[in-house]
Order: C-alpha cells, then structure tokens, then sequence
C-alpha cells in the first residue's frame, strides 16, 4: 500500500444524504469483520481507530495514535524554571493558556509562592477566552455537523448560514480575550511565573464587555440548538475525574476529586494515577491505579461541579433537560455550551470587578524543589510536574495532557457502542463511532506529545 | 494533453507532520474570512476541518509540521507529487520546530526518558524541516504564524503573484508601531533584531523581550547581538545559548550562532 494510499485514503467517502437518512432502512445484514477510519477527520492532530468483530462480539478496539512523539518531557531538562510556559504552550495550538497555565502553577508551587488577587483574576479570564475558543470551535466546526450529517461546518454554513456566523463571531471573542490578556490567539505571549508581562488598563476593557454581553446571550442560544440535536441512547457508568474549588467552578486550582471516591490533592495525583504504554499508540495511556479506566472533561467536571454554577448557567442546563449529573458522552455538546455561557459570564463579572494591580508579576525565587500543576483545560485535567534546582533549572519534568487520560474511556466507549448499533450500515456506523469518539474533543497532538476508524470481523 | 476550459475552484489542501496544529488552526481562527475563503477556492482536503477529501492534484498544499518519521519522510515526497504549489507554514515546517531540539541531543536517550517502552517509538534522529525533503515555493515564518499574512499567501498564489511579506526584523514593526525599544530603554534582552518580523512585535509591547517565534530575518547579525546581550546587558552565555535554542533552533542562522557557544 504505503504512500499513495496513505495519503489518499483518508476518511470514508459517505455523502451528506446517506448521513442524514437517519431512518435509513437495515440492509440485510452485510458480513461486516472491521470497521476502520485511517485519519480520523475534525480533531486536532493524526489518530485512527480500528474495532475488530467476532459475530456480533467485539474482540478488539484500539485507539491508533500515529502523531509523531515530539519529546518535550526530554528536552525540556535544562531549560529554566521561567521558559516552562512558553515552551509547553507549543505542545498544542489548541490548547496554549491550559499548557501555560499548568506550567506557571507548577513552578510556583515549586517556589513557595501563590498568585492572588488580580493576577489570579486575570488568569481565570484569559482560561475563559480559551475555553469560548476551544468549546465554540469544537460545538460548531468539529461536533455539530455530525449530528446534523454534514462533512463539516463549511458544508453546515450552505443550510445555516446564520448559525455558523454566529458561532464564528462567538468564537472569534474568545480568542478576543486571550489576544487581549495574552497578545495574540495562539501562543500567547503575556503569561509568565508569578503572573504577567502587563497588565491590562481598565478602561481599556469597555470595548470587550460589550462583545461579551452579546456573547453571554449567544451562548445560551448555542445551548437552546445543542439541546435540539438527536442524541444515541447510550448512557454509561463511567468514573468521572475533575478538579474541584470550595468557591468557583474551577479553572486553575482546587482538589481533584471523582465520583468513585478520590479527594486528594493535585501533589498527590501519580500516588493515585498511573501512565502506561501500548504498542499501537504514540501517547501513553491514563489509568486510576487497581481500577482502570477514568473520564476527564465537560461531562465530569459538571458532573462533579454543577453546583458551582451560577443559576444563569444551570438554568440553561436544566432547560436544555440536563439534570445536575450527565453520563451520555455525546450529550457533551450540550455541556460545553453550558460552560460556554459560564464562561462568558464569568468573563464578565472578572471584568466589572477588575481593578488594575500595582505590578504585573510578582517576584518568584527558584529553590531546589518539586512542583505540581494541574488545571481543567477544554478537554479535562491537564497535570504537569517539575523538579528544578536552586539555579532554576528543570531536572525533571512530567506532563499528563486530557487526551491521554480519556484514551482509554474512548476505547471502551466503542466497544460498548458498535455492539448496540450493529444494524446501522457500515458507512453510518463507522461515523458514529467517530462521533463517538469526537465526543471527547480528542486533541492528538497534545496526546502525543491522535483519528482513522476501522471495524474489523472474524 | 488538451487544456480544459472549465472555470473551477482552485483546490486547497492543508497536510500536517509533527506540530501542535496550531498553524493549521490558524485558518479556522480566520473567523471574519473563512467563509469568504471556502467560497472562493475548494478546500479539498482540510482534515482538522472536515472529513470530505477531493483527490488531488492540489492548486495550493499548506504544509504544518516537520519531518521526524520514516513515514513521513515518504509522504512528504507523495505530498509534493500532488502539488501544484507547496507552501510551508510555521517554524516547525520551515526550520524543524521546538522538536529538534532533539537535533542537539541524542534521540535514543529523549526516547526512553518519555516512553516506559522505547521499542515501541519510530522516530528519526532529527526533525527537519520540508525544505530537506522537496522543493518548497514559499515559506511562512512563525510560532504561531499570522493569519493575516496567511491569508495573503493564499491569495497571492491563487492569483500567480508573490506574497508581500516584508523579510525584515522584528525592530522595523516596533518602529512602525511606535514601541519604545525594551534593549535601549530598560536593559530588557530581545532577539527583535535578529528576528523575522511579521508577528507585528507583539512581545516588546507587553514590556517583554522578543523570544525569536519567527526565527532567522535575512542577513542576521547574530553575532553581534550576542556580544551586545553579553557586554551591555551582562547576560551569560549558557542563556545565551538557550535564547537561540527555541521553535527556530535548527534554522541556520540560529543553529550556528547557539553551537558557538557550545565550546
């Protein structure tokens, strides 16, 4: 095969009508052994899948992860305490303030030293720009045409134009935010140990409000569409982990807790998490030590915090028939416009309440210590660990991204879904379990520091 | 062969190597003209975008990431083959990317300090960037490129004209903007001379030095810089080198000036 296929093979032609025959008739029942999907088409970076059957049982799932390993953990030993961030940020273009932000926690916990105040306000406010852009993109452009069987959101614009417009405006302020705080959308530049390079004015943020009021009001609109979409009958058991704050929906601090027990702080996270390597994947697989398999993201962190909501955000939840937990994974679309709209509102109240701080940053002194980061980007738990000398050079270093902690949740989610929906043709049932995996906003290149589907038959 | 005198779109495909996907977002990150963008050429392969694939041959090819694979070392050749015009966006495509840094180092040792089992990775010994491999039309700089000037590459191409980015540094676009200078004013070590401008010096307008995101400008006095940062700012050579190690690292200019102090 080699090149020539590879490169042409990509996603499996099915037309936009034959996706949105939803009652398409079964077909007699065609002899199916595998379904495969080389390079899985709307995630962030290069994975596939492949499901192997035996008769109506599955025997085989893997979650393939081709995205060529880029060695950050090795080549960030010798780098200074202070070049974390920036470094760690181009792990994923996606994703930066949540690799930033691991970072900077990590290092202050390493130096003894806690960002409070409006610093620490600042931070949530550009993770709320992060989380608009990333959820919005995801909603709209990688998981909404799924639902609705187009190929992408390109194709979704022709029938709703003023959907997708509204979605692009909306996404576009949350990159407004971190190109505010931060200096532009991807990489930002302004975020540093022990806080910024500068700091906003407040009256500089007059023009931002305004975007964010119509945004607030945009979001709870994208909940009403989500809440319209046909969701699977898949609800599952799952083990849900998330970071937990006394006083907020947490962002940047807090406990990581799950509903199965664990309450413990971030420090403590590789007594209770365990990494290991399988031979057909480039990112390490995540699982609870003695239990296996664990869910990181929108439906375990509001799961684990709806009452952490403001009553404007779980409002929108329950109209859109959410109850306070949500265990279907495809109904994850709906929670992330939820946390959009909490997003914007707490975007909003940081805004109204900002008073500009005396100094951008606050001194950090590097000391021969080990720190631990850990802060819910888009997609889950991301946790960083660094153990650094008194000269500020890091030793050691070791980075867990959300991806590789859901990979193995997504291989169990296939394997509990084909079997279910065995009578769909095989074009069909191959999207869904693409679906079913975009359902985790998989982002392979942080994974990988991941999609092709393939179905398989005995 | 006949020339048809069909009007079509012209075909645009996006293809990714090692990267963070960032450059590629890029496009999507074009919200005010991606609709305008989809209507004037055909996005036929797009697959962060989209799970529709037109075959090739393809107009335009933009190319993310750098070459660390054997695979990827073949498919480059494939993608090349299928191109009328390749163009490579960002420091991973055009000089190798944060990742060789594995350049410097010994690859089997990176290998094993992040897999528990090392024989389960391929992976070439250095990340080089795509103008190793194939003939590259134009390049575009940038840790994370501009999607403005991204926007002009495809549109100079479709329309067979040069891209107007100027090659300068970065202290031409703080002049432009009015930035008083970080190294003059405030002893603040900034790689802005040496620099590619195109980010439109962002970093030096939030008090911060430039950290060099879009590598090598043309003809960069990397020497001289150095020795201003040593003598006038007292910054020692081991920083030194690790100012010019970063997403640029294996760019010539960079490269050399980083072994340099490696004595």
């Amino acid at each position: 095969m080699k090149s020539e296929k590879k490169i042409k093979t990509t996603a499996p032609k099915v037309s936009a009508k034959a996706q949105s025959a939803s009652a398409a008739p079964a077909k007699p029942k065609q002899k199916l052994s595998q379904l495969r999907v080389d390079y899985l088409a709307r995630v962030e970076g290069e994975g596939g899948m492949i499901v192997k059957l035996k008769g109506d049982t599955v025997t085989d799932v893997k979650v393939r992860i081709f995205e060529p390993p880029r060695f950050f953990e090795a080549f960030l030993r010798g780098r200074r305490f202070t070049e974390a961030p920036d470094i760690t940020a181009r792990i994923c273009g996606i994703c930066p303030i949540a690799y930033e932000m691991s970072a900077v926690h990590a290092m202050e916990d390493a130096c003894g030293v806690h960002v409070t105040g409006p610093l620490r306000e600042l931070r949530r406010l550009i993770y709320c720009g992060e989380w608009i852009e990333s959820h919005v993109l995801h909603i709209f452009m990688l998981h909404a045409p799924d639902f609705l069987g187009y190929e992408d959101a390109i194709q979704l614009a022709r029938d709703h134009g003023d959907l997708v417009k509204m979605a692009l405006k909306l996404k576009k302020i949350g990159n407004d935010i971190v190109t505010f705080v931060g200096g532009r959308e991807i990489h930002p530049i302004n975020v540093r140990v022990g806080g910024f390079y500068k700091t906003p004015r407040k009256k500089d943020f007059a023009e931002l409000e305004e975007k964010l009021k119509w945004a607030r009001d945009a979001a709870l609109k994208s909940v009403k569409f989500a809440a319209t979409l046909p969701f699977p009958d898949f609800e599952q058991d799952y083990e849900f982990v998330a970071l937990r704050h006394p006083d907020e929906y947490a962002f940047n601090e807090g406990r990581i807790v799950s509903n199965r027990g664990i309450d413990i702080p971030i420090r403590e996270y590789e007594d209770h998490f365990q990494e290991e390597h399988v031979e057909h994947s480039n990112a390490l697989h995540s699982r609870i030590k003695k239990r296996g398999a664990f869910f990181v993201g929108p439906n375990a962190r509001y799961s684990l915090n709806f009452d952490k909501l403001p009553p404007l955000a779980q409002d929108a939840a329950k109209e859109a028939g959410l109850g306070p937990t949500c265990t279907n994974p495809f109904m994850s679309i709906i929670i992330r416009c939820v946390e959009t709209v909490y997003a914007c509102d707490e975007a909003l109240r940081i805004i109204e309440q900002y008073e500009q701080p005396d100094r951008p940053c606050i001194d950090v002194q590097p000391r021969s210590a080990t720190g631990f980061g850990c802060t819910e980007a888009p997609r889950g738990i991301l946790y960083h660990r660094y153990r650094i000398d008194n000269n500020g050079l890091i030793l050691d270093a070791k980075i867990v991204p959300p991806t590789a902690q859901n990979l193995k949740i997504m291989e169990s989610d296939l394997a509990n879904f084909v079997p279910k929906f065995l009578h769909l043709p095989q074009d069909k049932l191959t999207w869904q379990c693409e679906q079913a995996l975009r359902n985790y906003d998989p982002c392979i290149s942080c994974a990988t520091h991941f999609l092709k589907l393939q179905i398989e038959r005995e | 062969m006949a020339k048809k005198v069909v009007k079509t779109k012209p075909k645009l495909a996006v293809w990714k190597f090692a990267s963070c996907d960032g450059c590629q977002l890029s496009l999507l990150d074009c919200e005010d003209e991606l609709l305008a963008v989809a209507d004037a050429i055909e996005i036929a392969n797009f697959l962060e975008a989209s799970r529709a694939v037109v075959k090739g041959p393809y107009d335009l090819s933009l190319v993310e990431g750098s070459v660390t694979t054997p695979h990827d070392a073949e498919r480059i050749q494939q993608v090349r083959r299928e191109s009328r015009y390749l163009v490579t966006i960002g420091a991973c495509a055009t000089a190798g990317g944060i990742q060789a840094l594995r350049n410097f180092a010994d690859v089997k040792q990176y290998t094993s300090i992040v897999y528990p089992t090392p024989q389960y990775i391929q992976t070439l010994k250095k990340s080089t960037p795509i103008t190793d491999h194939v003939f590259v039309d134009y390049e575009l700089r940038g840790c994370p490129i501009n999607k403005m000037q991204l926007v002009e590459v495809i549109s100079a191409f479709l329309n067979g004209r040069k891209p107007n980015i100027a090659p300068n540094s970065v202290c031409m676009e703080c002049k432009r903007r009015g930035t008083v200078c970080v190294m003059t004013a405030y002893g603040t070590p900034c790689l802005g001379p040496v620099t590619h401008a195109g980010c439109g010096a962002i970093c030096p307008s939030y008090d911060r030095g430039c950290y060099g995101c879009y590598g090598p400008k043309e003809t960069p006095n990397t020497t001289s810089l150095s020795e201003w940062w040593n003598a006038k700012l007292g910054v020692k050579n081991e920083d030194i080198l690790r100012a010019y190690r970063g997403f640029n690292a294996y760019s010539d200019a960079f490269r050399r000036q980083s072994e340099s102090y490696e004595k």
